[in-house]
């Protein structure tokens, strides 16, 4: 039974090492389709993040600092690491941190080349960084006082359906989500738009396999955060399939949308909004949670 | 087979041109040209381009700015000239402070001739040079076969 189990939670640690970055690659496709839909053009196939990996293999790189290359490495493997211990169903608070491991490097990396550039987008991100990390770690405060346990297996096998009794989390968490997935109007570090005031941020100093490290990170990253939009559906027998899937297509088009709408804002903004919105939904959701688990 | 036909990443510069033929390049990226379709984006980053297109001419006080971007551009990469300036100076030629056309500054692989040129003949201008830019990929590549290596991870 043990050795079962165990089994299952490696096979879906490995269909996430193979199967996200195929789907991360077309979630980014399709997001250029549709960003380009919503400005009435055509925008390019589907499959061009992947084209546009496949070339920067192919191309010459440039590098500042030969320290680059073995950050942003790094980088990619806690990414897929973070990922790996969250759909073998491991500690949410283990993720989290990992994840965190991930984006320092991603900085160190940017702060190891003497471009301006690079070191704004770097101090950027560190800044974005102190904005969203509250909200990551109340929500795995909350789904420890929703279900009793970090462990995202017995999460998604909870009494009940979580979102019910986490909706503020929920919907904080979709708020700075927009940080994370780089969107406006909070992509300050670093974006795909063309002429950035910080030509391509935290990318800028990167170019050939690097950049096309980074690119792969990133869909390995995308693809398991959903997988935190799809947490929140746990404990609905079938309608968690059903329910989390259709939550994360809503939650990736609303971004989209957001994304068109709005343009960037400045740092203090970012910093000055995200806590607020943690402060709100976040906090007194968790709140309520203490309550209910003291039996009030 | 190689990518870089699917995935033309590229950077414009503005040298000495009187901007009607920026305003023509930033016409492909509207909803009506929309060059995003064949993969083309507008980058910015000389690092991340693999074309360099070029509008106006150069002149003393620009030759160093193009000189630096072209050198800055990792390998293979292909020049375009986009524009009467471009290819020979046009009706600044004859300017105290001009030097000529791009050509003069950095090799040029593909002329696009027009004042100002057309969208449609940038796009042209663009596609053919995509042709030179899988040529200069495959040499890249037989050299790196025989035995350089490209200074990447992996
Ligand atoms: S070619 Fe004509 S339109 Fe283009 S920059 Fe020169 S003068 Fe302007």
């Amino acid at each position: 039974m043990l050795s079962c189990e165990l089994g299952m939670k490696l096979v879906y640690a490995v269909l996430f090492l193979v199967l996200a970055p195929v789907a991360g690659g077309l979630l980014a496709g399709l997001d250029r389709i549709i960003s380009a839909r919503m400005q009435r053009r055509v925008g390019p196939g589907i499959l061009q993040p992947f084209y546009d990996v496949l070339k920067l293999w192919d191309k010459e790189g440039v590098e500042g600092n030969p320290a680059q290359g073995f950050y942003i490495f790094s980088f990619l493997l806690f990414v897929v690491l973070s990922g790996v211990f969250f759909f073998a169903g491991g500690d949410l608070l283990l993720v989290i941190f990992t994840l965190t491991i991930a984006s320092v490097l991603f900085v160190t990396a940017a702060y190891s080349s003497n471009s301006p550039y690079s070191q704004v987008s770097a101090q950027r991100e560190l800044l974005q960084t102190m904005a969203y990390e509250p909200m990551m770690l109340l929500v795995a405060i909350g789904f420890y006082a929703c279900c009793g346990s970090f462990a995202v297996g017995d999460i998604l096998n909870s009494a009940s359906l979580n979102i019910v009794r986490m909706p503020g989390l929920f919907l904080g968490m979709c708020f700075i989500f927009l940080i994370k997935f780089r969107k406006s109007p909070f992509d300050v570090a670093m974006s795909h738009e063309i002429h950035q005031e910080l030509i391509q941020g935290l990318a800028t100093e990167f170019s050939g396999r690097t950049l096309a490290l980074i690119e792969v990170a990133h869909w390995y990253e995308d693809v398991f955060l959903f997988g935190f939009v799809y947490l929140f559906f746990g404990g609905a027998g079938l309608f968690t399939l059903v329910g989390g899937l259709l939550a994360c297509a809503l939650v990736y088009f609303l971004m989209i949308l957001v994304d068109n709408c709005c343009s960037r804002v400045k740092w203090q903004h970012l910093l000055r909004c995200s806590w607020a919105v943690t402060l709100v939904l976040g906090f007194t959701n968790v709140v309520y949670l203490m309550f209910r688990m003291q039996g009030y | 087979m190689s990518y870089f036909t699917k995935s033309p990443w590229l950077i414009h510069y503005d040298g000495s041109s009187c901007n009607g033929c920026d305003i023509e390049v930033l016409a492909c990226l509207t909803p009506l040209y929309d060059v995003e379709r064949f993969g083309i984006v507008n980058t910015g980053n000389p690092k991340h381009a693999d074309i360099f297109l070029v509008t106006g001419g150069v002149n003393t006080q620009n030759l160093p700015v193009v000189r630096q971007i072209y050198e800055q551009m990792p390998e293979p990469h292909v020049v375009v000239a986009v524009g009467t300036c471009a290819c020979s100076g046009g009706v600044f030629r004859e300017c105290y402070n001009m030097l000529g056309g791009m050509d003069r500054a950095i090799p040029v692989d593909v002329y696009v001739p027009g004042c100002a040129a057309r969208p449609e003949s940038i796009i042209d201008g663009v596609v053919k040079a995509l042709g030179i830019l899988e040529e200069k990929a495959k040499k890249l590549a037989e050299k790196k076969a025989e035995g350089g290596t490209n200074g990447a991870v992996g």
